[in-house]
């Protein structure tokens, strides 16, 4: 009754390759912007902000990113933190070596940067493959936070050791540090957010994602009817970079405000944003918002439950957290390996022939 | 003979002696591995859950003593005994056994058919499971863990190698004790796969599932075994590295250090684990050694990490592995 | 042999049939000590349908493969168009126009039957990264246009129906009919089918088989075809060349190669000296 295509007929390729094809999604989508654009900013007070709602968008952007590597292209990387330090600390030492530069241009050019070491880091992918190339994932982790944490040059010779983003602004609005609004920490967000959403999208529908899926279910077979396996591989690696590099340098830029390599991007992190990826499902444009939501919004909801309601002490929160979200990977990993996106995937189409059951 | 030279051999005795300790933890890999295909994440965390089910038994703690508290506001911790080591051992032996018929039955029978890299994922789930459960079941501080084994600096090599080079090496005894136990583990397990009738059934599931099945044996049986003898693995190793360091989180990320030990000395090899573990231990401490004065401390990071990357360029089935064969 | 005129000739059924287009010589490949492929020549005639035929172990696949650039052969060159092919990897070779299907199907699970045969496409498609990345005018235009191209092969073939569908769910005849489609949709000038009618039953037989003659008559593709049929292969090809044990033991015409004796004591299972 509700969710239907009957009568919704496509008469063009194009309209048949569209994101949502079926006409409620459409609205559903337009609406879920309006509000995003126009209501939330509104309503939204600064703590749902700061813990919920600027994290979420700054993982979904990783997400999307991972997303990319492992879940279309098949090449599992363990080393996503790392890489998020490298777009952090190429904002670093962009700004303040260019302070007159637009902050947005600034994170812009610390997602290529990333991408070049991320190509860099993927040439291995060529020879070695399946949990393999995670190890040498692994190794660009442990080496690149070793590198930013022992070389004064990548935080300025600072006392501390961490890196703290000055204050920038853009026309005329207060962007970046300590006196930013949380209104233009939001927008900031959300425009980064939406264009990288849209940047996957377009790339993963056409030839190009194809190439990544090839590459991913048979590399040989790819290879033979005409896939350039170096392309394929390596620029996955450069696109998943970028949008990781982004990610790391909004985390620093607008979000934390001041890191230290080591707490802010150690290998936890990494094993974060794979478990959003797998939780919300591999090769899933839905499936990394899903799951960014998922794993930004459970900790903050077990905090709330058990610490501010019952008055369990703090770490036994995060204990339990951490046997949720093992069990839970285990749990999708059995039930439905594509994650909560095939899950959705099924409730739409159930949804669809509602009331009918079949 | 020069200073930097007996200054090098030490630290290469001391990466010895670390090495044996990685190779430990690398053995549960292997053979978990060579029985069921899965590179179990989690073997780091088993022998975490080991050392602290250990320490919980010996010290008469009371499982899920913080949740419970937590729940009912009551404050109670320990039961009030002490168990020797002699009774706690063998104890956490029965844990460990139990807790791989629990993982066979709740997450392996469902995994079978899956592409390895979604075991391998689950594994890491596990891992993370694990490590909850542990720190909830005996609580998160770091513990001492002691079972009698000395420690301290060890006095016949300190004389030893005063007599020999007119340097005394400073070799911690437990280290010593490590290499002995690592030494009978590896024949240990060396006689039980080749001798035995469990082994022989271990190592002709390792090798065709299907055509093990069609001779009668039990699939499940062989990775409940497994995964015991993996656990126990677990606990010698947890062992060790909770005697020289106390029990405690970092334990979990030597699993991730085990990743390098088997690429290069495959992920098969039961005596390749011991070598690659060696490798690699020497090897940290060489490099740390000779690089420290050029490119600053910490090296052991990632120094594993790169020599695994560039080994899987060249040769990537390790030393003693056996070539992993693509299907097309 | 019959001796064919070099620029060319037309079939009894009024085909077409070109000069030599691929030509292999001395061919030599060996795995480690064992020898798959010993000393053997042969060539392909533009619009010709030829088959590769011989017991199994003959060595078919393997040849397959060195046709396709998936083996190197130690010894012998390949004459492609008259002029000697280059080492070369894999994915080059498609783009000299060959394209083939493969004994045990090779799709891309993950994808659906639409997707899957958009990536034969790959060698004909020319927007850029960045232009895919921002998917204006373009990019999108192109992207149409393949799709068009994809349905005359998706009509041709007659799997309208299954477009959509993942491929993972397809049985298995299907499964070989959209192997096809991605193959055509390359539009190849060489097409290598690697036993397309294995464990089909006669009425699929039937279908592949007018198939691959609808393809060599309409678009003058030229057929390279491993089969176990003896009647198929009769009845299709123009030529044959029969394979043993990694040698070449007959090449002619479907007639020549049934009366050679070497063939039929081959296929008997006749010992060799």
């Amino acid at each position: 009754m509700l969710y239907r295509e009957a009568g919704d007929f496509k008469t063009s390729y194009a309209s048949d390759n569209q994101t949502f094809p079926i006409r409620f999604d459409r609205y559903a989508y337009w609406v879920v912007m309006a509000v995003a654009f126009l209501v939330l900013p509104m309503v939204m007070n600064d703590y749902w902000a700061n813990s919920i709602v600027v994290p979420f968008m700054i993982y979904v952007i990783a997400a999307l990113g991972l997303n990319i590597l492992i879940g279309y292209t098949g090449l599992l990387s363990l080393g996503t933190a790392a890489f998020m330090a490298v777009g952090a600390y190429a904002t670093f030492k962009l700004t303040t070596a260019f302070p007159a530069m637009p902050i947005y241009l600034v994170f812009l050019l610390s997602g290529l940067v990333t991408s070049a070491v991320g190509v860099l880091f993927g040439l291995p992918s060529l020879k070695i493959k399946g949990f393999y190339l995670a190890v040498a994932t692994l190794a660009a982790q442990f080496f690149l936070i070793w590198l930013f944490t022992r070389y004064g040059w990548f935080f300025n010779y600072s006392s501390t050791g961490q890196i703290s983003m000055p204050e920038r602004s853009m026309f005329g609005v207060t962007i970046t540090g300590a006196t930013a609004s949380s209104t233009a920490v939001y927008f900031t967000c959300l425009i980064f957010t939406v264009a990288m959403a849209w940047l996957a999208r377009n790339l993963t529908r056409g030839q190009m994602g194809r190439t990544w899926m090839a590459i991913r279910d048979m590399d040989i077979a790819a290879e033979i009817i005409g896939v350039n396996p170096l392309i394929a591989k390596l620029s996955s690696f450069a696109v998943s970079s970028f949008f990781v590099g982004v990610a790391g340098a909004l985390m620093f830029g607008v979000y934390l405000g001041a890191v230290e390599a080591g707490e802010a991007f150690g290998i936890n992190k990494s094993f974060l944003v794979l478990f959003m990826v797998i939780i919300g499902g591999l090769g899933s444009i839905l499936g990394s918002f899903l799951g960014a939501a998922f794993l930004v919004v459970l900790p903050v909801l077990l905090k709330i439950l058990l610490v501010d309601n019952l008055g369990w002490p703090a770490d036994l929160a995060r204990h339990l957290e951490i046997m949720i979200i093992g069990a839970l990977i285990i749990v999708v990993l059995i039930a439905e390996p594509h994650g909560m996106a095939a899950l959705w995937r099924t409730v739409k189409e159930k949804l669809r022939l509602w009331p009918f059951p079949h | 003979m020069s200073d930097t030279v007996l200054f090098a051999m030490e630290a290469a005795l001391n990466g010895v002696t670390v090495g044996i300790m990685y190779s430990l933890v690398a053995l549960g890999f292997v053979l978990i591995f060579k029985a069921s295909g899965i590179f179990n994440f989690a073997q780091g965390v088993m022998a975490l859950f080991a050392a602290l089910t250990l320490v919980g038994l010996q010290n008469g703690q009371i499982p899920f003593a913080p949740i419970i508290n937590a729940a009912f506001g009551t404050s109670i911790h320990n039961f009030g005994w002490n168990l020797p080591s002699v009774v706690a051992i063998p104890l956490t032996v029965l844990v460990m056994i139990g807790m791989a018929w629990l993982i066979e039955r709740i997450v392996l029978k469902h995994l079978v058919n899956q592409e390895p890299i979604i075991l391998f994922m689950a594994t890491i789930g596990l891992a993370f499971f694990l490590e909850g459960l542990g720190d909830i079941m005996w609580g998160a501080e770091v513990k001492r863990l002691d079972v009698g084994i000395p420690q301290g600096m060890s006095a016949w090599v300190d004389e030893t190698t005063y007599n020999l080079f007119g340097y005394g090496f400073f070799i911690d005894t437990l280290s010593l004790y490590a290499l002995g136990i690592a030494a009978v583990l590896v024949t240990g397990l060396v006689l039980f796969s080749q001798y035995t009738k469990q082994g022989r059934a271990l190592r002709a599931v390792a090798d065709d599932h299907q055509a093990a099945l069609s001779v009668g044996i039990s699939l499940r049986f062989i990775w409940v075994l497994t995964w015991s003898i993996a656990g126990i693995v677990a606990l010698v190793a947890g062992i060790m590295w909770g005697s020289k360091s106390g029990v405690q989180f970092s334990l979990s990320l030597i699993a991730l250090k085990a990743l390098p030990v088997l690429i290069l000395g495959g992920f098969t090899s039961i005596p390749g684990a011991i070598v690659g573990g060696l490798l690699i231990g020497v090897g940290e401490k060489l490099f740390d050694f000779f690089m420290q004065p050029v490119i600053g401390g910490a090296t052991e990071n990632w120094f594993a990490y790169m020599l695994a990357l560039v080994f899987l360029l060249f040769r990537p089935q390790g030393l003693f592995g056996e070539r992993i064969i693509e299907r097309v | 042999m019959l001796d064919q005129p070099a620029e060319g000739y037309v079939t009894a059924d009024g085909r077409q049939i070109g000069p030599v287009v691929l030509e292999l010589k001395n061919i030599t490949l060996r795995f480690g000590g064992v020898e798959a492929i010993k000393n053997i020549s042969f060539d392909i005639r533009e619009g010709e349908i030829r088959a590769i035929i011989g017991p199994n172990g003959a060595g078919k696949s393997s040849m397959m493969n060195v046709i396709s650039g998936f083996y190197v052969p130690q010894e012998g060159e390949i004459l492609y168009k008259g002029y000697k092919r280059r080492k070369m990897p894999p994915y080059q070779v498609a783009r000299t126009g060959i394209a083939r299907t493969f004994q045990n199907i090779a799709l891309f699970e993950g994808m659906s039957v639409l997707d899957n045969i958009m990536t034969g496409r790959i060698n004909l498609m020319k927007s850029g990264f960045l232009k895919q990345a921002l998917w204006w005018g373009p990019a999108s235009r192109e992207e149409d246009e393949h799709r068009e191209k994809v349905e005359k092969v998706i009509d041709f073939l007659e799997i309208q129906h299954i477009r959509k569908t993942p491929v993972a769910r397809l049985p298995y005849g299907l499964k070989k009919r959209v192997e096809l489609a991605r193959a055509l949709a390359a539009e190849p000038q060489i097409l290598l089918l690697d036993e397309p009618m294995a464990g089909m039953n006669v009425e699929e037989k039937e279908d592949m088989s007018r198939f691959i003659l609808d393809v060599n008559d309409e678009f003058g593709t030229t057929i390279v075809l491993i089969e176990h049929d003896m009647g198929v292969v009769m009845d299709l090809s123009d030529r044959v060349v029969v394979m043993d044990y990694g040698k070449k033991i007959g090449d002619g015409t479907p007639d020549e190669v049934r009366n050679n004796q070497d063939v039929i004591d081959a296929y008997l299972g006749v010992a060799h000296e």
